[in-house]
């Protein structure tokens, strides 16, 4: 009964996958926040407070809810994995990353999103291995500098973990069609926000 | 069952942009500058209504599918816009955009659901590329781009909660009214934007 719905081939996904990964950052652009109970709780709060991080991980949560529950637990075990390894990698590198990362997933996933995509289980989970990945290093990074280590990053994954969940079983049950178009708006105006970002991301290069 | 994970989350993404405010300085002020860009100016307000009007007239699928489509196609504006590409005529596009739209719901038009959102998308490009660049310095672009997308989108959902009216006789010739309405705010603004 829901409305109608594009199909991905598996090497499509893969080939914005790659493209996702080939545009490596080069400035570390997450803003840390500081609540004064500790690196675990900064890590909690970092993602409730940064659209850039937030967002993305909502529309994950929202597409595969929109495949069902196990698409919903797929991504809601790797998703936290993946943030974690990413951030574990970018704590050790000490990268940078560009405001085009974030422009992407916005793009990639909100995109995805409004098309109703029928994904298949190992296009979701590579998608939350790859926005994970990419999230998590820019995360780590940022944090090496402050040295707010590993504590923080356990804080941000399980953020991260509880927000997928919130998300997935919020949007799983829903089976009237405007509810899921509801959901399908959203993720066009989570694209239309990465395009503009896109756009300020070049302009801010110019 | 379902309230619960329902108001959690509303209540984490309620709850962020107060702190925003406070730690990073700007933050809020870039999300409420792009929340109230759009309906600042009356012809962007009016043609987003006359969208959601017309796609509520249209009935499914194009209720959903003309407001999926406006704001994704008026990004692609706006980005073109902060490309530095130049798009003729802007303030003339905008303005035709309320006079075609209120016409189309004056009329009940009912063309194909392809030159619809193709119609819509168009003017979505003129719309995105005259407001959606106009970002006041130090404010964040990311949370201007997110209040700009969120007040456009619920300038549509009025539109089609007003435009629900449609399944009563009644209400039919009332939103024909509207949009006759719409369409002669529009020849205004084209007469502001050819004079």
């Amino acid at each position: 009964m829901s409305g109608p719905t594009t199909r991905l081939p598996h090497r499509l996904v893969l080939v914005i996958g790659g493209l996702a990964l080939a545009s490596c950052p080069s400035r570390a652009e997450a803003h840390l926040v500081t609540t004064g109970l500790g690196p675990l709780y900064d890590g909690l709060l970092h993602v409730a407070l940064s659209p850039e991080d937030l967002v993305p991980v909502v529309a994950l949560a929202l597409l595969a809810g929109l495949r069902g529950v196990t698409h919903g637990r797929s991504a809601l075990f790797v998703l936290p994995a993946a943030w974690l390894l990413g951030g574990v990698i970018g704590l050790a590198v000490h990268g940078g990353a560009s405001p085009s990362w974030t422009a992407l997933s916005f793009v990639l996933l909100g995109g995805l999103v409004a098309a109703d995509a029928r994904l298949s289980l190992g296009a979701t989970t590579l998608l939350a291995a790859l926005l994970g990945l990419g999230h998590g290093y820019l995360n780590g990074s940022a944090m090496a500098r402050p040295g707010l280590g590993a504590e923080g990053l356990l804080g941000i994954a399980a953020a991260v973990f509880t927000l997928v969940a919130l998300g997935t079983s919020f949007v799983v049950p829903l089976r009237a069609v405007w509810a899921r178009v509801v959901v399908r708006v959203a993720g066009s105006w989570i694209a239309a926000i990465g395009l503009l970002l896109v756009g300020w991301a070049i302009r801010s290069r110019a | 069952m379902r309230r619960g994970p329902a108001l959690a989350l509303l209540a984490v993404l309620v709850w962020a942009p107060v702190a925003q405010a406070h730690v990073q300085q700007g933050q809020a002020a870039g999300f409420f500058t792009g929340l109230g860009h759009p309906v600042s100016g009356l012809d962007h307000v009016l043609a987003m209504i006359a969208v959601g009007l017309w796609g509520a007239q249209l009935g499914a699928p194009g209720i959903w599918l003309l407001p999926v489509t406006f704001p994704m196609v008026m990004a692609l504006g706006g980005m073109v816009g902060l490309l530095g590409v130049p798009l003729p005529g802007v303030e003339i596009g905008i303005a035709a955009s309320a006079i075609l739209l209120g016409l189309a719901v004056t009329a009940a038009l009912r063309p194909p659901l392809a030159a619809a959102v193709a119609l819509v998308g168009l003017f979505g490009i003129f719309h995105g590329h005259a407001h959606g660049t106009e970002l006041p310095a130090g404010q964040s672009a990311l949370l201007y781009s997110m209040g700009f997308v969120m007040a456009t989108g619920c300038l549509h959902g009025a539109g089609i909660a007003l435009g629900l009216i449609h399944r009563w006789p009644w209400g039919q010739t009332l939103l024909r009214a509207a949009g006759g309405v719409v369409a002669l705010a529009g020849v205004f603004f084209m007469w502001r934007a050819i004079a």
